[in-house]
């Protein structure tokens, strides 16, 4: 019986506040490119990190399809995943939220990138990185003053999916407890 | 094996059933008598949701959404491992934490007990409730005699 | 130009305290109870609910009291608090056949197993004012018979067996949400029942009675009508299997329509659907009637141009929040929008002057 408790941890202690929070930092990531904020609350089992158990457990629910790629698909973060979040588990083209490694997640053309009148009906890619810096590619438009920068895993790949907007995917980067985003609308240049 | 789980099942899904839509004062009355209540960890505290009811085109057919209604869940860890979950309809969250805990109870030697001292009394009343309901519709029922049959 | 205003909040505050005075009315008679509401004025209590679009009788009761009876109010209050819950997923399709039933009757079947059973009606009440009632509302003792065991077979089970009504295809497709997607046209038949049981009463009844009068002209039998409780089975994620979570009054009703046949079907009895929280009878057999107009075109049957086989007109004007929100909201202050249309009205009647005028000076 102990070992079954251990899928039902790990949730959020104060849902209404901690999804506040965390809600708060994700905008916060997504509109200002670039900036890397530190996200808590919930841990998943491994070998999912805590920032995306956190993005998890604040975004999705019964009516999202989540990709688990890879080696974050496991039997305990398939049953932890369902009992915080009901969320049901789907292929990777069904998608609403997806995550994993960089590598397990390609390849992005198989993900959804929203139809001309619901751009919106699209994936965001929570990627699992090693570190997040604010070095490497330059970043620029939206919510982005002059220029930032943030390691991206790779540039050209995610230059073409900012050339499919206003369709195209939004990504989540974390590791540990922190995070940073990437948007759809935001210009890729190197180093 | 199989089968044992699903007689497992098929028990628990009798007593949280029972539970879910019980009265609410009956239930907590029956539970608040009971003595030794164990200590228990929030797995996930009580939370007041809903659900969408869906129904079928012509009762048969095709589902269609019917509306919401309210329900409150929440599911804890008992000492010794043991996890409860309560679903009930409604907004209660005192009367969710009691059924996470009869839920829990019941998968352990404290079984006999809570079967014994809020599970038969509660199901007796519910059972009661519906019979003298059904037995109110019976009184309603009509019982037609011809009064002319007529032939021209 | 455009100017702001600003002001009004103690006017609005002391407006706001009135109200409160208002709504408890004469202190020297006793303050109403939400439990009073929800066990005395339970078919209020069930509108609100069917309307509300939301199963909970006690939050029901409370939103007639705060609305002083204002079952419109009452439903906007139930619909904005319905927002706010997390949804935790959606239930296994009812199962009405298994209803306990109070009350059900069928004006089609004099024989139908399971009988007519009346329940609590008020279809042969003589609609006389009871002053008995403004007295004291003492009630003796309901007679008991013998309670059924079976449960109470639907009626059209029976017209299936011969193959003479419409079956309806089996499915278990998940239905499209319009609280949660907007509606689009054309949109399909789960979509017109969900915007059915939760429309508006008075607009489904209207909509209804014209199919009756010989707009789109369906002439509907009651193949059956119960009113009674179900249990909602839920699958349960972290369980692995389905529980009840809770029992639903509803009612249900099956209207069985002659149909003539079309080049797609056979001559053969059609139905009409209704399914609506709570006991609100009226609102099912209504709704029944709609849908079994607005199900012309998948019936091959003609477009006759009226209003309850027009799909985007019932449902575009079906819910009474959409429609009273809009209606009310002219009433707010529209002080700028106003003051252009006067000056452009000024600004007319000032031309047309001046053409009058200089006409006359042309004739002179």
């Amino acid at each position: 019986m102990q070992a079954q408790a251990t899928q039902f941890a790990g949730g959020f202690s104060n849902t209404p506040v901690d999804a506040a929070h965390a809600f708060r930092a994700a905008m916060t990531v997504m509109a200002r490119p670039g900036e890397i904020r530190t996200l808590s609350g919930a841990q998943a089992p491994v070998p999912v990190s805590g920032a995306a158990a956190t993005l998890l457990l604040t975004l999705c629910d019964p009516e999202t399809g989540v990709y688990l790629a890879g080696a974050s698909d496991t039997p305990e973060m398939r049953q932890w995943l369902t009992f915080h979040t009901g969320a049901p588990l789907v292929d990777a083209a069904q998608a609403d939220f997806a995550v994993g490694t960089w590598t397990d997640l390609l390849p992005l053309k198989t993900y959804r990138i929203g139809t001309s009148e619901y751009p919106d009906r699209s994936a965001t890619l929570i990627v699992e990185c090693h570190a997040l810096a604010q070095t490497g590619a330059t970043l620029s438009g939206p919510g982005i003053k002059n220029t930032s920068q943030l390691n991206l895993p790779d540039i050209p790949a995610l230059q073409a999916n900012s050339m499919l907007y206003p369709l195209g995917m939004d990504f989540f980067f974390t590791s540990g407890t922190q995070v940073a985003a990437l948007p759809r609308s935001t210009q890729i240049a190197k180093g | 094996m199989a089968n044992e789980i699903d007689t497992g099942n098929s028990a628990r899904k009798a007593w949280m059933s029972l539970i879910a839509s019980a009265p609410e004062e009956v239930m907590m009355a029956l539970w608040g008598a009971m003595d030794n209540r164990p200590s228990f960890d929030w797995l996930r505290v009580p939370e007041v949701g809903g659900v969408m009811v869906r129904g079928r085109m012509g009762g048969t057919g095709a589902p269609f959404n019917v509306g919401e209604m309210t329900v409150t869940r929440c599911s804890l860890v008992l000492g010794d491992g043991t996890v409860g979950h309560g679903y009930i309809q409604g907004r209660s969250k005192p009367k969710a934490e009691a059924a996470a805990l009869i839920d829990a109870l019941m998968q352990t030697e404290a079984a006999a007990l809570v079967q014994r001292d809020v599970l038969k009394p509660l199901a007796d009343q519910v059972a009661q409730t519906k019979s003298n309901r059904a037995a109110k519709a019976a009184a309603t029922k009509v019982e037609f005699f011809t009064m002319v049959r007529g032939e021209d | 130009m455009y100017v702001a205003v600003k002001g009004g909040e103690r006017a609005i505050e002391n407006a706001h305290a009135w109200l409160a005075e208002e709504r408890r009315g004469d202190t020297s008679v006793a303050e109403l109870s939400t439990a009073q509401i929800r066990e005395q004025l339970s078919l209020a209590v069930n509108r609100v609910m069917a309307e509300g679009s939301l199963f909970d009788a006690d939050l029901a009761a409370l939103a007639i009291k705060q609305s002083r009876g204002d079952l419109i109010e009452a439903i906007f209050l139930i619909r904005a608090y319905r927002t706010t819950l997390p949804r935790f997923g959606a239930s296994r399709p009812v199962e009405t056949g298994q209803m306990a039933c109070d009350r059900r009757i069928s004006a089609t079947f004099k024989d139908a197993p399971g009988g007519q059973v009346l329940g609590p009606t008020f279809d042969y009440t003589h609609r006389l004012l009871d002053f008995k009632l403004a007295a004291e509302g003492e009630v003796t003792p309901t007679e008991q018979g013998t309670p059924r065991e079976d449960v109470t077979p639907h009626i059209t089970e029976f017209l299936q067996g011969e193959d003479i009504i419409q079956r309806e295809p089996e499915s278990d497709a998940v239905p499209g949400d319009l609280t949660r997607e907007p509606m689009e046209f054309p949109a399909n038949r789960a979509l017109r029942l969900q915007s059915l049981t939760r429309g508006d009463e008075g607009f489904i009844l209207g909509m209804a009675y014209s199919t009756q009068r010989g707009y789109a002209r369906n002439h509907a039998f009651v193949g059956e009508l119960r009113i009674g409780k179900v249990a909602v089975e839920m699958d349960i994620p972290e369980l692995g299997f389905a529980i009840e979570i809770g029992e639903l009054e509803l009612t249900e009703c099956e209207t069985v329509n002659q149909f003539q046949g079309s080049k797609t079907e056979p001559p053969q009895f059609t139905r009409g659907y209704g399914l609506v929280f709570g006991q609100s009878e009226r609102k099912s057999i209504a709704m029944a009637l709609v849908d079994r107009a607005l199900r012309w075109e998948e019936l091959g049957e003609d477009n006759l141009g009226a209003a309850a086989q027009d799909e985007e007109f019932v449902l575009s004007h079906s819910d009474n929040i959409q429609a009273t929100g809009f209606l009310e909201h002219i009433k707010l202050p529209h002080y700028v929008d106003f003051q252009s249309e006067l000056e452009l009205v000024r600004k007319l009647r000032r031309e047309v002057e001046e053409r009058t005028t200089a006409h006359q000076e042309a004739a002179e």
